[in-house]
């Protein structure tokens, strides 16, 4: 970043040679850094936990102590991998987190670039939408319960509502933004209203449209895991990754827990690079930064 | 107390006196990027010899290396071969790659690099201060008579970000000026600005000069600023920079904006406009290689 | 040369912006609009009570609730229990946020000043950040006792990583050459960090932190309504349970208004301590 902080690792005056990728990779002092800091964040996660095994109770480190080991974590993980009701949680979360990530973008980029284009509509609707926003998703979750006659709906509409937010304000944002260059320079070529917002806005707004995705997928996820945790322990709506893990702190299974997390974790990354590679493919101009 | 009282004196004293410092002496200077990689030449076997005191002007076409060489003299950037002294100590070379930074050698930047957090007294004065020079309330005392001395009294307890860009500018050769530099290191300081607030620069510019007698390398690849700003203007080659021609401005100081209509401005003109035009298609030329 | 234009900044540019758009169609749409979102969602509700809209409360019945001296479903703004509420919560955000920023910013501020930092730093940040603060949920109430640590617990891990991260780019967004022009004047290390890093990440920190609230609101309503005594989230839920909805709506709207303070409350200090922004911003007509 600066050459304050980076070394001058310039051999220099020596003859300069080429060395392949690979040997590039081995020598990638970063990358090296990363797989050891990794590495001492499990061994002392291992040796933490096991302290009290190997010590005694009266050692065991509060907090810390009660997480099981990552080995255990691991074969645990191993235990559940075939299990289908396993896959079946994956199954149910991505559904709901899809759905309410879908439905969020079909009604929040029309309801953003309205916002945006149009000065009345904005005056209008603009200020109830920033009365609502602030109150955080999940204490939707009750009422939600009360109005919708089953569970899977509230469900579908908190998720709705956690990503809709985002989605409408960085739209909102993204395309009030827009060069007004590019506005007259499409004017002064005859361009229609209808090309100034298919040309024009549509386009500029589409890098903002995909970081409010990806915000909005994050929360999606959040909220998926609050509400199978809040109503995944009553009888209809159950299933998911985060019924998975409130199952397991049921049950007393530390270990599953901790794969559930992990469960999640890895479910979130691939949705968010999944929104990451498709803003890559619609944002061909986007690629050369 | 007495010792910062006298440190004061001095480096006033200093300030309008400094002569014979502040040679520079680039000799074979060669800049590979990334030797390892992609391996591109920035500034091949580049020499030149720049008097104490002396405004020199690097010319030529943009994306050329002319930068590269400034920053292996400021020590932001090492060098692959060659040598680069200054009053004859080494800055960089064989067994030093990379010159340490230094308030002898200051730089003012290309898209002005003045704190915009900091007031423009405290930025002027932030030098002596860290350097340990000058007490915090002696560096601001300081800063707003030099800040008053180059026009800018008024607006000593703004910000950067709310004066004009020729403000900040002026203010940023002050805050360089404040650590009495051997060389004045300028990247293209009024690349961004029109013609009329450039012009008012220029004049600031050689007055300046003409106080302190600073060495001044001066970047740009304005051909009239060169010449009317110049004692030398040297012309350097597209990537890999090198030395393409050396013209000597011999234009009586101090100069004012009727120079530029002399009859021996016109005849410069015209000497280094064919210079640097020829070099210009090259690089335009080697630009569409680059693409293609 | 011409003397710099005086910036109208605070209280006058307030007044004149709210002058000037007087005379502009937008406040009295703005009006119209919050009272037609009023109107609907009393129409729906109490005016025409249209099936499943009739189980939630209506605009009439919370603001008679909320300002009743003596509330039939137990909460007003004269009930104490209301702002027990209010302050549970309030003193487990300052406790979260004042840790998160302890020690991410520190941390964000080396991480980007050091590439050594970040090197091992990055690496298990970005491991753990995937899982969503929610997923913490049962782990940190089985780690800690008691219904106020898994609660701050959950609170803090969000705003850590926003605030971390935000300062880390912040620190990463400051231009090359205001390090290259402070090494030039003669800068130690430390000189660097304190005059160069720190103030030129803070408009990114406060960007962050202003995140980094709603976020620590976010996760404390969840672990509120999962695990608590107390709190606005626990409100909610508790009315929910005990079929109150009154208190419920109520909840809903405290919460989005206390949120909405702090987070003007961080904006405010954040304008406080960078008059450079403000004002530079302020030239370029935002």
């Amino acid at each position: 970043m600066t050459d304050i902080v980076q070394p001058n690792n310039a051999g220099v005056q020596a003859a300069p040679k080429k060395r392949s990728r690979l040997q590039k990779l081995a020598q990638n002092e970063s990358l090296w850094r990363g797989i050891t800091a990794i590495a001492v964040f499990l061994l002392i996660w291992e040796i933490g936990a096991r302290w009290d095994e190997w010590f005694g109770k009266e050692w065991m480190i509060p907090g810390v102590g009660l997480i099981p080991p990552p080995s255990d974590v691991f074969a645990a993980w191993l235990k559940v991998l075939p299990k289908p009701g396993y896959w079946d949680s994956w199954y149910q979360s991505f559904k709901r987190v899809l759905s309410g990530f879908l439905v969020a973008m079909i009604v929040g980029i029309p309801f953003g670039l309205a916002l945006a284009v149009n000065k009345y509509f904005r005056d209008v609707f603009f200020p109830p939408f920033e009365i609502l926003r602030p109150i955080p998703p999940l204490a939707w979750v009750p009422a939600s319960l009360i109005f919708w006659p089953t569970n899977e709906m509230s469900i579908a509409f908190v998720t709705f509502l956690g990503a809709f937010f985002t989605i409408v304000i960085n739209v909102l944002g993204g395309a009030r933004t827009i060069d007004v260059r590019y506005l007259r320079a499409a004017q002064s070529m005859g361009a229609s209203q209808w090309d100034l917002f298919s040309k024009i806005i549509l386009p500029g707004t589409l890098p903002s449209i995909f970081t409010g995705a990806a915000v909005g997928m994050g929360i999606t996820w959040e909220v998926v895991l609050a509400a199978e945790m809040i109503s995944g322990g009553g009888t209809q709506g159950g299933g998911g990754l985060g019924f998975f893990i409130w199952n397991s702190y049921m049950g007393g299974s530390l270990e599953q827990i901790v794969v559930g997390m992990i469960s999640i974790g890895i479910a979130g990354y691939l949705s968010s690079s999944a929104i990451r590679l498709l803003g890559d493919w619609f944002m061909p101009w986007r690629r050369l930064f | 107390m007495n010792v910062s009282v006298s440190n004061f004196d001095e480096a006033k004293r200093s300030m309008t006196v400094s002569q014979s410092r502040g040679a520079l002496s680039i000799r074979n200077v060669t800049k590979i990027y990334d030797p390892e990689g992609v391996n591109v030449m920035a500034v091949k076997d580049c020499s030149m010899e720049i008097a104490a005191g002396e405004v020199c002007m690097i010319v030529g076409p943009s994306g050329c290396g002319k930068t590269t060489l400034l920053n292996a003299i400021a020590g932001f950037h090492s060098i692959t071969y060659g040598e680069i002294l200054l009053d004859g100590e080494l800055l960089c070379g064989p067994g030093k790659p990379k010159a340490e930074q230094g308030a002898e050698r200051m730089v003012v930047f290309q898209h002005g690099a003045l704190f915009p957090w900091k007031t423009l007294a405290q930025n002027v004065a932030y030098g002596p201060m860290v350097q340990g020079r000058l007490s915090k309330s002696l560096a601001l005392e300081k800063s707003r008579d030099m800040l008053a001395e180059a026009g800018l009294g008024s607006v000593t307890e703004k910000y950067p970000g709310e004066v004009s860009s020729g403000m900040s500018r002026r203010a940023e050769i002050v805050r360089a000026l404040i650590n009495d530099p051997k060389v004045l290191l300028l990247d293209e300081p009024y690349r961004a600005m029109d013609a009329l607030t450039k012009s008012i620069m220029h004049e600031s510019l050689l007055e300046t000069y003409d106080r302190t007698k600073v060495t001044i390398f001066f970047i740009t690849h304005d051909l009239e600023e060169a010449i009317f700003l110049g004692d030398k203007v040297h012309i350097v080659t597209t990537r890999p920079c090198q030395l393409k021609k050396t013209v000597n401005v011999d234009i009586a100081r101090p100069r004012s904006y009727e120079t530029q209509s002399s009859e021996e401005f016109r005849l410069l003109m015209e000497e280094v406009n064919e210079a640097v035009h020829e070099e210009a298609i090259k690089a335009f030329k080697a630009g569409e290689r680059e693409l293609a | 040369m011409s003397r710099s234009i005086e910036a109208p900044t605070g209280l006058s540019m307030f007044v004149y912006r709210f002058k000037k758009s007087l005379q502009t169609p937008d406040p009295y749409l703005t009006i119209f609009g919050v009272g037609l979102w009023l109107f609907v969602w009393w129409l729906l509700c109490e005016g025409l009570r249209v099936d499943r809209f009739d189980k939630i409360p209506g605009p009439i019945a919370v603001f008679t609730e909320l300002f009743a001296r003596t509330p039939f479903q137990g909460i007003s703004i004269f009930t104490p229990e209301y702002y027990e509420h209010i302050l549970v919560s309030c003193r487990r955000i300052a406790i979260a946020f004042a840790i998160a920023t302890g020690v991410g910013v520190p941390l964000g501020l080396f991480m980007g000043w050091s590439k050594r930092i970040r090197d091992y730093a990055f690496p298990i940040l970005e491991t753990l950040r995937p899982i969503p603060i929610l997923a913490w949920v049962p782990l940190s109430i089985l780690m800690f006792p008691g219904f106020e640590a898994p609660v701050i617990f959950l609170a803090t891990l969000a705003s850590l990583f926003v605030t971390t991260l935000n300062t880390m780019l912040g620190v990463d967004s400051i231009d090359e050459a205001y390090f290259r022009a402070a090494g030039c004047l003669g800068s130690s290390n430390w000189d660097v960090f304190k005059h160069v890093v720190v103030p030129g990440a803070l408009p990114y920190i406060f960007t962050g932190l202003q995140i980094s609230i709603g976020v620590a609101w976010f996760s404390l309503v969840a672990a509120e309504m999962v695990s608590g005594d107390l709190g606005l989230g626990y409100l909610i839920v508790d009315s929910y349970m005990n079929n109150v909805t009154v208190p419920m709506v109520i909840g809903m709207i405290t919460l989005g208004f206390v949120g909405w303070i702090t987070s003007v409350m961080v904006r405010a200090l954040g304008n406080w301590l960078m008059q450079w922004h403000v004002k530079a911003l302020a030239l370029q007509g935002r």
